[in-house]
């Protein structure tokens, strides 16, 4: 078993509501996720998938229990201890979270420009490279508008290892992309994790084919979370809830993978 | 019932608190971005060319019809008790004390507040401003503090380039329209204008200046925290209209206070 990065003990996330009440999107939660491997978390919307990854990158602080980083408590972290802990990760956002006023070359240096004393030169050379390497060469003077869904989260994660980071985290990569687009991704991340081998949280609705990427697969529902070794695990689990989860989100289409 | 409106009065109240204490760090958090390396002087300029230059020609128009708007209404007043020699003084010192620092602040909150607002809103809501944070790139001085110091360069300079304009259109109206004196037009202004009522305008044009850049950013910064914002694009409209009222009853309100401290 590999060392946990990265622990969640007894985490709370408390909303408030509308009416003065509150809802508890996460409820005592624990779990770990291993050096090297790849993390499923899914769930359906709205259970704080995205909220997790929030905690983890100490953009929402938890109001219980603790986050841990690297043996860090997140909460404990002041401003510097934040950045230094930021800069092992690269996100890619649900949208992509591209700068609409920077073109595709200024979207993909500004890590670099911002966090290392590299030289415009040097800085040139990486960029053109990672561009190349995710076949997006000729498109470095565009801007984020003119480009296609599928073009943009590339772009987004060509942002997201420029610092070459040790945990990747992907919030949703493959919403409202193709299926062609969406396989396209998914081999893309399957080969930059081959060639990096970095840890990677996976937060995703397309549970079928990310699941097949999966070392280790968390479910998120009603604010409590369910640990699974392998996609067999989840298929043999007792836990009414989980089955429930499994035959409604999943459908038809897991059930046909699974039997593959 | 009445505990009930006790509550919602007692919630509001706690709310508003934290709004303003929020708000509170928030400039704090701005005044150290100004001083965090690398200074990007590049983005400064492009926004002190945004917010000065681009507002110079609204600025022009509003301070030449304001201006000769005063000479007019000034002539008709001073022409009653035969002291027409006095409209060069009631003229400036109306746009050095009042007019020049508040119809600047305001017309730059119309122009350059409300796109401020609106940019950081869309930039949280995309996620673009989490985007940086995660990159371990400070928001505050990569976004906010250039807005912060070009705005700071911006409205005193506006200001004294409505209260220039103001004075011509003043000049244009009493004394090429309405026949006074330009001798005691000019002699009368000087006379009556002293540094101290310059310095005033000045130390208006500042506060103003950082109000309007304090409330505009910030409402946008905060686009996600506010009650009742609403969501997506919705909630950017909401505060940006929020944010222009707020920022104009702002230097309104803080005219009436410096003119009562500093006068």
């Amino acid at each position: 078993m590999n060392e946990a990065l990265i622990e969640f003990n007894d985490v709370v996330k408390i909303f408030p509501k509308k009416d003065g009440g509150e809802q508890r999107v996460l409820d005592r939660v624990n779990f770990a996720i291993p050096e090297g491997k790849t993390t499923v978390i899914a769930g359906r919307s709205g259970q704080g998938k995205s909220v997790t990854l929030k905690l983890i990158l100490g953009l929402m602080r938890a109001d219980g229990g603790q986050v841990v980083v690297g043996g860090e408590n997140v909460a404990a972290l002041g401003k510097q201890g934040l950045n230094a802990m930021r800069t092992r990760f690269g996100v890619l956002f649900q949208g992509s979270a591209l700068f609409d006023s920077l073109t595709v070359y200024e979207n993909v240096a500004l890590p670099l420009r911002e966090r290392t004393g590299k030289k415009e030169d040097e800085i040139r050379a990486i960029v053109e490279a990672t561009l190349a390497e995710l076949e997006l060469s000729g498109h470095e003077s565009k801007f984020p508008a003119q480009l296609s869904g599928g073009m943009r989260r590339r772009v987004g994660l060509a942002r997201a290892l420029q610092l070459n980071p040790e945990i990747l985290l992907f919030d949703e990569p493959t919403t409202g992309l193709d299926p062609v687009m969406t396989q396209e991704i998914y081999q893309l991340f399957a080969r930059t994790q081959a060639k990096s081998g970095f840890t990677s949280i996976i937060v995703s609705h397309d549970i079928p084919r990310v699941f097949s990427l999966a070392d280790q697969i968390i479910v998120l529902d009603r604010g409590v979370m369910d640990v699974f070794p392998s996609t067999e695990a989840i298929q043999r689990s007792e836990k009414a809830h989980i089955q429930e989860f499994v035959s409604t989100t999943m459908g038809a289409l897991y059930q046909s993978w699974l039997v593959e | 019932m009445l505990l009930e409106k006790v509550r919602i009065l007692g919630n509001t109240a706690i709310y508003l608190l934290r709004d303003l204490g929020g708000m509170g760090v928030y400039l704090l958090h701005i005044l150290g971005g100004c001083g965090k390396r690398p200074f990007r002087f590049r983005e400064t300029l492009r926004q002190t060319s945004f917010i000065g230059f681009g507002s110079l020609f609204v600025i022009c128009c509003t301070a030449l019809t304001t201006g000769m708007v005063l000479g007019l209404q000034g002539y008709y007043s001073l022409h009653k008790f035969g002291a027409e020699g006095m409209l060069g003084s009631a003229v400036a010192l109306s746009l050095i004390l009042e007019l020049g620092p508040v119809l600047t602040a305001l017309m730059v909150t119309g122009r350059a507040g409300s796109s401020m607002c609106a940019e950081l809103g869309i930039m949280r809501n995309t996620e673009q401003i989490d985007a940086l944070e995660c990159m371990a790139v400070d928001p505050f001085r990569y976004l906010i503090s250039p807005k912060f110091i070009a705005t700071l360069i911006s409205v005193p300079l506006l200001t004294a380039i409505f209260d220039v304009v103001g004075i011509f259109g003043g000049y244009l109206a009493g004394v090429v329209l309405m026949g006074v004196d330009p001798g005691s037009y000019v002699e009368g202004m000087r006379n009556s204008v002293t540094n101290h009522d310059v310095n005033l305008g000045i130390i208006k044009s500042f506060v103003f200046a950082v109000l309007v850049v304090w409330i505009c950013t910030g409402r946008g910064y905060f686009v996600q925290q506010i009650r009742g914002a609403g969501f997506g694009a919705e909630s950017v409209s909401r505060m940006t209209t929020q944010a222009v009222v707020l920022s104009s009853i702002s230097v309104l309100v803080f005219d009436y206070l410096l003119t009562a401290v500093l006068l």
